[in-house]
């Protein structure tokens, strides 16, 4: 595979080892956060964790889309599943997620529901226009990533008119996260700076991490979902740290501009507008962290077309996935984890997606004993 | 007895109902593709004589959607299934039955297509269809074709073979690249559609085990790694045998088009289906010789030795990565489902 096995070099991955324990100093514990799933993902995935000092901790953050999504929302889609007609489509990591009770779309699938896995909007389009007797909703979640794809099916099915496709817009915004970690507090975590989020950051530019750098001098580097994409951001955050220095930073060059992708950012604007509140798991209420449809799509909106109507939603106490998702507590910390929850039964959402943090430390670091995964 | 119309007619009822019409589509469809004189006798059972041994049994179903795909069908997939599950016990494969559950409506031109291709597919492998059964359901209650394959074979003495025999400082190996099974049929799923000239690698391995076991006799374990991968099977072992599998990445043959393939709907090949490979684990000292043979044989060309088994009573696969780190190769939960971002 061309321009991809370049980023996996192990003589490359050798040679970034050595000088960050050059660099890293003895005294000093470093803690970074990687934001997205994406690059928890390959840390674990690429046994990055062996080739770093044990002074340099990585703490996995809440970027994966479908962790962040609290149990009301699974609710909520497993009731709009149900309801007469209805086919619901989504991604599909998130037909696996435990809702209250640990119903999920699966099991509403089992009952009898048409739920789509889709790798795409386009695909829940076409669901819809084959169908006109069925109302096809698309359940959409992600960051900002995901949020154009939906953006343009939006204007898709305004242009050509159709009836029966709605969007349930569940997109939620990368910077109103971090900023939600760094003021968590006494609750919260220490982080030294962030491993900025690779593809999230194509379509909002590296802009949009200045108020970390410059309000809460934080040093953030945007870097690749490559196993040496995370080590040169770390090296980058190593020396940042060392010079007493916070900017951001960007290692992902290949993809990563200033502006980010401008022609995508017009676009949401114009379909999407800031919710003024959004609960994420984890996080709780975040003000201005998430997206919902513009009043020019209304009648594209499941959340005006479609009463539904769900009881308060019911998390399994014990389930600290919250903590996990802030980076508080490491997955093993968790009692639930590897004993009754486990990715073939998961209790809470970050034992689902691959891109959460226990599902990732469960698949392909348990072996090492004391959670440094 | 009139014809039936194998160019435009389609499945009826009627050809699962036990009358005229079931007849004739046994007739000049199974007896004439399958023809053999233990099934020619059309008893409602086979019967037959085995060469000396113990006898092994297997039975699997297959129900695969899209039913054609590059380098197979579902047909040559039944054959090769049951062949290969009976190979892997290191018998020697004899005799098949086939049980067929046909949706009305199907074509019958494509169910001719099926069965000539089942019919090729035990041909090539050495083993004869002997009896089979047809039921029909209604349109909307099946996927077009389901086949049942069920099969036995002889095991020689001296022959020992079965997954709870790994021993630490045995070598894993296996007989070529990975996921290509998985990745042609996936390309071919109506919502992915994406182009690519993978085939897949559906093929009868008791030629391959045959040689081995006679370069080896003491192979320790056979496996086929098909749904769940390799990443399944090795599990499946190191959990029988009581173990812990290492594996170097580095030495797993994968294609660049299943590597891409994977790449970009986020799968992983060692947990993709493969249909004409296996795995074997034998003592260190046989391997270099195991190696070779497996390499002579044109199912075995790109062989490797891909890792090693050790002491470990946690009994984890885990497979040193080509970054230098460490990391697991777990059991597959679920559906390999894509990663969204």
């Amino acid at each position: 595979m061309k321009y991809i096995e370049e980023f996996r070099d192990p003589d490359l991955a050798q040679g970034l080892a050595r000088a960050i324990r050059a660099e890293a100093r003895a005294d000093h514990a470093y803690r970074f956060m990687e934001f997205c799933g994406g690059h928890t993902h390959a840390i674990a995935r690429y046994g990055v964790t062996d080739l770093l000092p044990a002074n340099v901790r990585m703490i996995h953050g809440p970027g994966c889309p479908v962790c962040v999504l609290p149990v009301g929302k699974v609710d909520e889609a497993v009731a709009l599943a149900g309801l007469d007609g209805m086919t619901l489509c989504t991604y599909a990591d998130l037909l696996r997620v435990p809702g209250s009770g640990y119903d999920s779309l699966f099991k509403a699938r089992a009952r009898g529901a048409d739920v789509r896995m889709v790798y795409s909007t386009q695909d829940a389009l076409q669901i819809a226009r084959d169908n006109p007797a069925r109302q096809v909703v698309f359940f959409a979640i992600g960051f900002e990533t995901t949020t154009p794809p939906t953006a343009v099916a939006l204007t898709q099915a305004r242009a050509e008119g159709l009836k029966n496709f709605t969007v349930h817009c569940n997109h939620v915004l990368t910077p109103a996260a971090m900023r939600a970690i760094l003021d968590g507090g006494q609750d919260g975590v220490e982080i030294d700076g962030f491993v900025g989020p690779a593809h999230v950051s194509a379509v909002i530019g590296t802009k949009a991490y200045a108020p970390f750098s410059d309000d809460y001098g934080k040093p953030v580097v945007i870097a690749g979902f490559e196993p040496l994409d995370v080590m040169q951001a770390v090296l980058m955050l190593i020396r940042q740290v060392n010079a007493g220095k916070a900017v951001v930073e960007n290692e992902y060059t290949r993809a990563v501009s200033f502006d980010g992708n401008l022609k995508a950012q017009a676009l949401t604007d114009t379909v999407f507008r800031l919710r003024d509140s959004f609960a994420w798991r984890g996080l709780g209420d975040i003000p201005d962290s998430a997206l919902s449809i513009h009043d020019d799509f209304a009648d594209f909106d499941a959340e005006r077309r479609f009463a539904i109507d769900t009881p308060t939603p019911r998390e399994n106490k014990a389930c600290a996935c919250g903590d996990v998702l802030r980076g508080v507590k490491t997955p093993e910390d968790c009692k639930l984890f590897g004993s009754t929850c486990t990715p073939d039964n998961p209790m809470g959402a970050c034992m689902v997606s691959s891109e959460g943090a226990c599902a990732a430390h469960w698949t392909y670091g348990r072996f090492r004993e004391g959670g440094r995964g | 007895m009139m014809g039936m119309d194998l160019q435009n007619g389609r499945v009826e009822m009627g050809h699962g109902a036990g009358g005229r019409a079931m007849a004739r589509l046994i007739g000049q469809l199974f007896v004439e593709a399958f023809d053999n004189p233990i099934l020619r006798r059309e008893h409602d059972a086979a019967v037959f004589d085995l060469p000396p041994g113990r006898v092994v049994m297997s039975t699997d179903t297959f129900v695969i959607s899209p039913l054609f795909f590059p380098g197979g069908d579902i047909g040559s997939l039944a054959v090769h299934g049951t062949v290969n599950d009976i190979a892997m016990a290191g018998a020697v494969p004899k005799y098949l039955t086939a049980g067929f559950v046909l949706e009305e409506g199907f074509p019958l031109a494509d169910l001719a297509r099926i069965v000539d291709s089942m019919a090729r597919a035990a041909r090539d492998a050495g083993v004869e269809i002997v009896t089979g059964d047809t039921k029909v359901v209604e349109r909307g209650h099946g996927d077009g074709v389901y086949i049942n394959t069920a099969g036995v074979g002889v095991v020689a003495d001296g022959v020992d073979i079965a997954g709870d025999r790994a021993r630490p400082g045995d070598r894993v190996l296996i007989s070529g690249t990975l996921g290509d099974h998985g990745v042609a049929v996936m390309s071919k799923r109506e919502n992915l559609g994406f182009g690519t000239d993978l085939v897949s690698d559906s093929a009868a391995l008791n030629g391959l085990v045959a040689d081995m076991l006679a370069a080896c006799p003491g192979i320790r374990v056979l496996r086929d790694p098909t749904r769940g991968g390799l990443a399944a099977t090795l599990n499946e072992i190191a959990q029988q045998s009581g173990v812990g599998i290492e594996l170097m990445e580095d030495a797993i043959p994968v294609r660049g088009a299943v590597k891409s393939a994977c790449e970009l709907l986020g799968l992983d090949p060692l947990y993709v289906a493969n249909e004409g490979k296996l795995i074997a684990i034998c003592a260190d000292q046989d391997a270099g010789r195991l190696l070779a043979v497996m390499r002579a044989h044109e199912r075995g060309g790109d062989a490797h030795i891909i890792g090693s088994v050790l002491a470990d009573q946690r009994r984890f696969v885990r497979m040193k990565t080509r970054l230098g780190g460490t990391r697991m190769v777990d059991w597959i939960s679920g559906e390999q489902l894509p990663r969204i971002c």
